[in-house]
């Protein structure tokens, strides 16, 4: 499947991917330079700090009010390109608002690259004989969809609005996205609504999942929606007329 | 080359509450019995630190993977079926437990009517009111005669309940009490009172105190903790095979339960099976398990599957109406639903045991005159405390988008601020639903995988129509200030719940069932089938409670058959007329 990915991509020379090739030059040439790459031990948060901002030309007329955070390791996504529309897309859907933290400041996009390299990403579990003969029967595996789908979206903003979808505003952003929940975006091998889909339903895991995986930093979103988490036993509190507020707990508290 | 075994009384297929059961009560009877069990062992220690929506709620730890084998879906007959790849669309439960661990173990018992439904149906309506595509008939059994087999199943178990005031009699009380109410559950008792229904807490295997079976073994005190459905309890305190049967079954020392085995074939000479031939999953080594009797305890859908491998019974036609196996298959669940959405109320809606709630059966079964309705039978208007998991519960205002700013305002909201219905509906036969195998996909071992040919029927979309509004009234009454219908027109191709019948039903004509009223093959006298592969339709509620009911029917004539020599244990005129 990877070579028809790239030659397909080749095909469409999307300026998105050319953006990538740069970027990616300009990263192997610094890695060199710097000898970093040489050996040594580089944390993540250095070499996203590193790596993070020089080699990107952000416009000047957009303003960006939330950083995408590189202090983890990526376990799955390999193109920082692709985990920076990731980040957007994912804060698109669930958004930082007046309740509290979005999409990534929640985490969900480490939560998202872990599943994805995780078995269930690789559809492990699932069906996956041939023949498959119709689009929502893909073949693809979840992370394939994923980074398919990302790229699209890439290619679509560059098509309609010349950058990239992590530079625009949130309205266009919005819009793109609402297209592939709509389906109307063509891809290959997958219809671009079960990409939104699969998009859709991550971030919500993210937001809401135990912290352990990644997401809900700081039991956040069970906070937001007054979730008390993995609490042990609620017989006390079962015939309460009214509602109960308790701190939510994480599953790390039962562990032993 | 294939491994032969030690001989043994009995052998059953898959080790969840059917083969539990036949373990337990024939191995206290002195018979040695093998499980075979194609999962992996488990216990209590298993469901420790398992408090985890997105491993167990969201990925499914406890269910089936497909990526060994699956199931074809269409909706027709002459529709090409594809296989269901995504495991999120099935959940039949896996490893020894099976679907008994991850249940949410709710347990009515079926009505009298469910029994008898063709002739009472025809006595007090006449036969135009059966259309001529629904092929239900009448089980073989009545409810007086379950009844017994029904209560010694709630005894293993310990169900805590409170009775409905119009089911039948019940030779005992519940083993326990009622669960608690939460204030959602009083609120509908209230307002169904007022309506003139006859609400009651529902009855279920969440136990409301600590329990000690008449096999000794405990079942804990329910902790209310929601992590119930799909998971297994930390705590004991759900009815599971895990802490019941198949402990019971093990002291004994008649009972050897073997994992990674997977049943492939009945093996027969005649019409007499003489064992099962497995595969060892883990090393694809094969083995042949002789056995007097072979007991078929798995899943419908594979006891259904290893018939028609094993070229037992005749497999059922849709465009004749003739044969057997496979027959008068229905998808109980992805039943019909309301949200009440309540602006000015805040409810505990993370406290629930898995099925924790309040019913009304009014309008199930043949509790109400359908004289003026289209449809036979009904369903349970059900106000269920679901644990309210965060990532599945989004409930926003008709309208709102299902992401982005306004859906997270809303969805924040309204999380505490609703009530759920389940408006669980009995599912009716229909001659061209039926269960056979796939001519294109395989499974891993090179078989075909089995063909499951649905689509919601008529009487269905009419029983919605009518539930629906019968909720929504009682929604509404509740307080409600919107409320959401939601209606299901076609079957998509996901089993939502473990809840599928038929392939294997039983009734008293070998001509139109496969199993006797005993579960005992009509062609094969030393094969029993136990599990809702028997169900001729699915009755308003859960299958568990009456399927555990008939498979303890079926260990008296498995006994009987063992001790007395060969032969049916249920005489019927056409059977009598073949001999």
């Amino acid at each position: 499947m990877t070579d028809n990915e790239n030659k397909r991509e080749n095909e469409d020379g999307s300026n998105n991917e050319k953006t990538n090739e740069i970027e990616n030059v300009s990263r192997r040439k610094f890695l060199k330079s710097s000898g970093i790459a040489a050996g040594g031990v580089v944390g993540g948060a250095l070499l996203g700090s590193l790596l993070g901002n020089p080699f990107k030309s952000e416009p000047s007329t957009k303003v960006q009010p939330l950083s995408i955070d590189y202090g983890e390791t990526r376990q799955f996504f390999k193109r920082k390109s692709d985990f920076d529309i990731l980040n957007f897309a994912t804060e698109t859907i669930y958004p930082e608002d007046e309740h509290g933290a979005g999409a990534m400041n929640l985490g969900v996009p480490y939560y998202i690259d872990k599943q994805l390299a995780s078995p269930w990403g690789q559809n492990a579990e699932d069906y996956m004989r041939k023949p498959f003969i119709k689009k929502d029967q893909t073949s693809l595996n979840r992370g394939e969809v994923f980074l398919r789908g990302l790229r699209k979206l890439n290619e679509v903003a560059q098509k309609e609005h010349e950058d990239e979808f992590k530079n625009l505003e949130e309205e266009k952003q919005i819009e793109l996205l609402k297209k592939f929940e709509a389906d109307e975006v063509e891809m290959e091998f997958v219809s671009s609504a079960y990409f939104f889909e699969l998009l859709r339903q991550t971030t919500l895991e993210g937001c809401y999942c135990d912290p352990m995986y990644g997401g809900n930093k700081n039991m956040e979103g069970w906070k937001m929606k007054e979730f008390p988490g993995a609490r042990l036993s609620y017989t006390d509190y079962v015939e309460e007329e009214d509602f109960v507020a308790l701190d939510p707990v994480s599953l790390k508290t039962q562990t032993q | 080359m294939v491994k032969r075994m030690d001989k043994v009384d009995v052998v059953t297929v898959g080790v969840g509450w059917s083969g539990g059961i036949v373990a337990s009560e024939l191995s206290k009877a002195g018979f040695k019995v093998v499980g075979l069990e194609r999962g992996a062992e488990s216990s209590v220690e298993d469901y420790v630190s398992s408090k985890d929506d997105v491993r167990y709620r969201q990925r499914l730890e406890m269910m089936e993977k497909l990526n060994k084998s699956t199931f074809t879906t269409r909706r027709s007959i002459d529709e090409e079926a594809l296989p269901i790849r995504n495991k999120m669309s099935i959940k039949i439960g896996t490893d020894v437990g099976g679907g008994g661990s991850h249940w949410a173990a709710q347990t009515h018992r079926y009505f009298p009517y469910d029994f008898e439904i063709r002739s009472q149906t025809i006595e007090r309506y006449g036969e135009e009111k059966i259309p001529d595509w629904m092929t239900i008939q009448d089980w073989g059994i009545t409810y007086d005669e379950l009844e017994p087999y029904y209560d010694t199943f709630e005894k293993t178990m310990g169900i805590s309940g409170e009775e409905d005031p119009l089911a039948a009699p019940r030779s005992s009380p519940y083993p326990t009490p009622p669960l608690k109410k939460t204030a959602v559950m009083r609120l509908f008792e209230e307002a169904t009172k007022k309506l003139g229904y006859h609400p009651f807490v529902i009855p279920g295997g969440t136990l409301s105190e600590k329990y000690e079976n008449p096999d000794g073994q405990v079942i804990n005190a329910c902790q209310y903790c929601s992590f119930c459905e799909r998971f297994g309890c930390d705590f004991g305190a759900k009815a599971d095979p895990v802490i019941t049967v198949i402990p019971t079954a093990k002291e004994t020392g008649n009972f050897e339960l073997r994992t990674h085995s997977e049943v492939k074939r009945v093996l027969y000479e005649g019409d007499k099976a003489t064992g099962v031939l497995y595969v060892n999953t883990l090393t694809g080594e094969e083995y042949e398990q002789p056995a007097d009797v072979v007991v078929l305890t798995s899943y419908t859908f594979n006891n259904t599957k290893l018939l028609l491998l094993s070229e037992i019974g005749k497999p059922y036609d849709p465009k004749t109406g003739k044969g057997v196996i496979g027959k008068n298959f229905t998808d109980h669940h992805t039943s019909p639903g309301i949200k009440g959405l309540f602006k000015d109320r805040k409810f505990n809606r993370f406290i629930s045991t898995g099925m924790l709630g309040s019913v009304i059966t009014d309008f199930a079964a043949d509790n109400f005159d359908h004289t003026d309705v289209d449809f036979i039978h009904g369903g349970h208007v059900e106000a269920r405390e679901g644990g309210n998991m965060p990532i599945e519960t989004n409930i926003t205002p008709e309208g709102t988008p299902s992401w982005g700013k306004e859906f997270k305002k809303e969805s924040l909201y309204y999380h505490n601020r609703h009530v759920s219905f389940f408006l669980q509906r009995a599912s009716m036969p229909h001659k061209e639903n039926y269960l056979d195998l796939d001519p294109t996909y395989k499974d891993d071992y090179g078989d075909p995988l089995l063909r499951i040919t649905n689509d919601f029927t008529e009487n269905e979309h009419k029983m919605d129509e009518f539930l629906l509004e019968k909720g929504d009234e009682i929604m509404k009454e509740m307080g409600a200030s919107e409320t959401q219908l939601n209606y299901v027109e076609h079957f998509d191709g996901n089993l939502a719940y473990q809840h599928n019948s038929g392939g294997v039903i039983m009734g008293d004509d070998p001509e139109t069932s496969a199993v006797n009223n005993y579960m005992q093959m009509w062609d094969m006298n030393n094969l029993f089938v136990c599990g809702a592969s028997a169900f001729p339709h699915f009755g308003t509620s859960n299958p568990t409670l009456t399927l555990g009911a008939l498979t303890y029917r079926a260990t008296e004539g498995i006994i009987d058959y063992l001790n007395n020599g060969e032969g049916q244990l249920l005489k019927t005129e056409s059977k009598e007329e073949k001999v």
